[in-house]
């Protein structure tokens, strides 16, 4: 079936594309055949995102080929890349919720009538000749804010076909479907597979990759590791080959003296994100998250912050139970959040540096409501100290730092009310080596004075590094818990994309 | 300096780079006042009768009942909110005045039923914006057409009058010499503003939550209280210039202080509060009041209709917002 001398339609070699401070792809090769799957696997950032963004004319490499059909051709929009026959159909593929589906699938290449006018009933009839011919049963004159995620993804895939696609980007496309709408999916994929298309499929769930691909490709760390058939493949190899890096880097966690429990999570459910999530954290322990993008650690941690409210399920704080409704009554009880997405959630950027860190601790820094700014200047300078900010003054906006002293104002902020359990969710996310370093090495000793210490990530270097206890979160369950020995690279990376079994 | 070790002892932070008071002479707010004065100068000029001590006094009712609001206007508009209603609460405040006044009510009651509805109606604005997360651009528009229908209903073609002779004080009335008491709770307005934004703790998370709403309640702002707080404060100001202004005219009519809340959103963002939210001073705010009520004065000694007066005053509020970007841009080039 797998005609190994077919010549691919489209070809990457050598790409590298760089932003500031990271290489996001060094060098990779894709190779894309008619009528097969290809699927794309890799860690979070492996490079997975920027490639489809290659592929799609989005961003512009720096150095590397793009070969389609033989020829070295170049994608400097995403036009071009259209015209070229290549069309993606992402995680949340963008869509016009005001407009009816036909004008979804035709947006920019609709018929044209007499005077150049949008041909109207020609689309529609169009659009519902491609949508039976995909087995999708919807009307092209409803408005797609009335669909649901898997009709939405549908006509995007009718849109792929629209423009006579060549190559079809799957990003991720099960991710919000349900069961029935997933094997839909594949039957659609195999229909696409019969009329010639070149599949890339990208996705972390090996039961999916094993179902549908004909071929694989690896990334790790924006580097490509290999390539092959599907066929005579075992899942171990691949693991291997995702994760296979040495976990050489020098963390500086120190011994830990575990003492009593800091806070018992029993049962917190959520309507959509997480089921559940029962676990307890101790005094001076570093407890590591680990999972997938969407596995829902970081829904269950703000929850646990009082950012969302859990529709079950109870905290304790040392020995009592608490409800946790609003982020004050959080950071009340002693639990506080740094977050992941730092420019939105975390430092209020247009205010300067010490206003920042005293935001939670004003009611200790004023007196009868009153600020009293030399306070204010005192608190600030003995937790930025410690964390070694680099700043020109205690009184620049936090907008003019580094995303590594950013964080540590934010962290900053969090120590000086000074709280029983911090959460760090990605807290090494985007800064430089420098700032990590001294995130990693403040962390280790927060904890060995006693402080309980959540740590969502997704490195695994940096969560083996750090972490006394890791739990595994998939797809908003608590899918494993690794101690000592058993934690190791492909131990999280089995739990975290759902292979069962099978001993490494 | 990229030693691997970080030295934590020796490295220092200053506080400050820049003193408060430089800070403070190259503000916004020294250039509004350079315009005042400005003004103030020109009116001199201009008209003989300017510069008489009761014809100044006279003069602040032009800006008084408008800033009391523009106060808490500011509040609003720094923390990203708006609240476009305010002329209508004072409609409502004012009939239900005039309805407590029929009812045979005295001064200090009806002083308490101008104060209630105020913050009645900041208190529902309050809750559509902060509790139910409406944005409040829509919802005082709504309830600007709320409010003043409900005087009109009361009222129609009517209008409440005799208000008694206690309750003229508070519009009419003189604390010392030329000092009106319109213009003494205009000061002392100024005042507990100033120091609620700019020396307390509510203050600061008002700030807080207008640079960035998201991360202030990460950082465990109650932000939708603030919110609701704010509202009713609004409300409770829009109350108080109700008062003052039923007082001062002695009679209510539906179309009462019609159009004033743009005049309010005017001497807040002419005071150098960002429309957008997160900036801006009290100390603006009186001196793009004071600009206001000197400009108004001063063209209605010189008889300039009232139609060109707004035509005067659209202009300077362009002119003294460009300003500071014509003066960067032709400084760039």
């Amino acid at each position: 079936m797998l005609a190994e001398t077919d010549a691919p339609v489209l070809s990457l070699r050598g790409i590298v594309k760089t932003f500031p401070g990271v290489r996001a792809l060094d060098g990779v090769r894709l190779d894309l055949y008619p009528g097969q799957v290809t699927a794309l696997i890799g860690e979070n950032g492996a490079g997975k995102s920027t490639i489809v963004k290659t592929l799609t004319g989005i961003y512009q490499p720096d150095e590397g080929q793009i070969i389609v059909d033989g020829v070295e051709t170049r994608f400097p929009t995403a036009q071009a890349a259209g015209d070229a026959g290549v069309t993606a159909i992402h995680q949340e593929t963008v869509l016009f919720d005001e407009m009816t589906v036909a004008e979804n699938i035709f947006i920019g290449h609709a018929p044209r009538g007499r005077f150049g006018l949008i041909d109207r009933a020609e689309m529609t009839r169009r659009a519902r000749d491609i949508l039976t011919s995909i087995g999708a049963d919807l009307n092209p004159s409803v408005k797609l804010l009335d669909l649901g995620i898997a009709s939405k993804h549908l006509v995007a895939i009718a849109r792929a076909l629209s423009i006579d696609a060549r190559v079809v980007i799957m990003d991720e496309p099960t991710a919000a479907l349900s069961h029935k709408e997933i094997a839909e999916l594949y039957e659609l994929v195999e229909k696409l597979k019969r009329q010639g298309k070149a599949i890339l499929f990208i996705s972390h769930k090996f039961d999916e990759i094993f179902r549908i691909a004909d071929r694989w490709t690896v990334f790790r760390d924006g580097q490509f590791v290999g390539e092959g058939v599907m066929a005579g493949t075992r899942e171990a190899e691949l693991v291997r080959l995702m994760v296979g890096r040495n976990v050489d880097q020098i963390y500086p966690k120190r011994p830990a003296r575990i003492g009593k429990p800091a806070l018992t999570v029993a049962g917190y459910c959520h309507p959509t994100e997480f089921d559940g999530i029962s676990f307890t954290l101790h005094e001076g322990e570093i407890l590591g998250f680990y999972g997938l993008v969407g596995a829902g650690r970081s829904e269950v941690m703000q929850a646990l912050f009082g950012i969302t409210q859990p529709s079950k399920g109870a905290v304790r704080i040392g020995e009592d139970v608490r409800v946790i409704r609003s982020t004050a009554q959080a950071v009340r009880a002693g639990i506080v959040y740094v977050p992941e997405d730092r420019g939105r959630q975390g430092a209020v950027k247009g205010l300067p540096i010490f206003q920042n860190v005293t935001l939670p601790s004003l009611k200790d820094t004023s007196r009868n409501g009153f600020l009293r700014l030399a306070e204010e200047f005192a608190l600030t300078r003995t937790y930025t100290q410690r964390l070694d900010l680099r700043a020109a003054s205690l009184d620049q906006d936090v907008a003019l730092l580094s995303g590594g002293n950013q964080q540590k104002v934010v962290i900053a902020k969090w120590l000086a009310t000074r709280p029983r359990v911090i959460i760090l969710d990605e807290p090494t996310k985007g800064i430089d080596i420098g700032s990590k370093a001294a995130v990693h090495d403040f962390m280790s000793e927060l904890a060995a004075e006693g402080l309980a210490v959540i740590m969502v990530s997704s490195e695994i270097p940096e969560i083996l590094g750090m972490s006394d206890r890791v739990i595994v979160m998939r797809e908003g369950r608590i899918a494993a818990e690794f101690e000592g020995d058993e934690m190791t690279p492909e131990n999280l990376v089995r739990a975290a994309v759902g292979i069962e079994g099978e001993a490494a | 300096m990229s030693d691997t070790t970080p030295d934590r002892t020796t490295r220092h932070i200053p506080d400050r780079l820049q003193s408060p008071l430089s800070r403070a002479l190259k503000s916004w707010e020294m250039l509004l006042l350079i315009v005042a004065v400005g003004i103030f100068i020109l009116n001199a000029l201009a008209s003989p009768y300017f510069l008489d001590p009761w014809n100044l006094s006279d003069a602040t009712f032009n800006f008084t009942e408008k800033a009391m609001i523009a106060f808490a206007m500011a509040l609003l508009i720094i923390s990203g909110e708006i609240d476009l209603s305010v002329g209508a609460i004072i409609a409502l405040c004012s009939t239900a005045i005039g309805l407590a006044m029929t009812a045979g009510a005295q001064a200090p009651v009806l002083v308490l039923v101008g104060l209630g509805t105020g913050l009645a109606c900041g208190a529902f604005n309050g809750v559509l914006v902060a509790r139910f997360g409406l944005p409040s651009i829509v919802v005082t528009i709504g309830t600007m057409s709320l409010f003043r229908g409900i005087s009109y209903i009361v009222l129609g073609d009517s209008a409440f009058t005799g208000y008694p002779a206690g309750f003229a004080w508070f519009g009419q009335g003189y604390v010392w010499w030329v000092i009106t008491v319109e213009l003494v709770i205009f000061a002392l307005a100024a005042l507990i503003f100033w120091l609620v934004l700019h020396r307390s703790n509510f203050g600061r998370m008002v700030y807080a939550i207008g640079n960035n709403a998201t991360a202030a309640r990460f950082s465990g702002i109650r932000v939708e209280r603030v919110k609701f707080i704010l509202f009713l404060l609004t409300g409770l100001m829009s109350g108080i210039a109700a008062i003052c202004l039923t007082s001062r005219l002695g009679s209510t009519r539906p179309s009462i202080a019609a159009g004033f809340e743009l005049e309010v959103v005017t001497i807040v963002v002419l005071g150098g509060v960002s429309i957008l939210g997160g900036s801006g001073s009290i100390p603006g705010v009186v001196i793009a009041a004071l600009v206001m009520g000197l400009v108004t004065f001063g063209l209605g000694l010189m008889n300039v209709p009232g139609i060109v007066m707004s035509i005067i005053m659209g202009l300077l509020l362009i002119g003294v917002i460009a300003l500071p970007r014509l003066w960067t841009m032709l400084r760039r080039r």
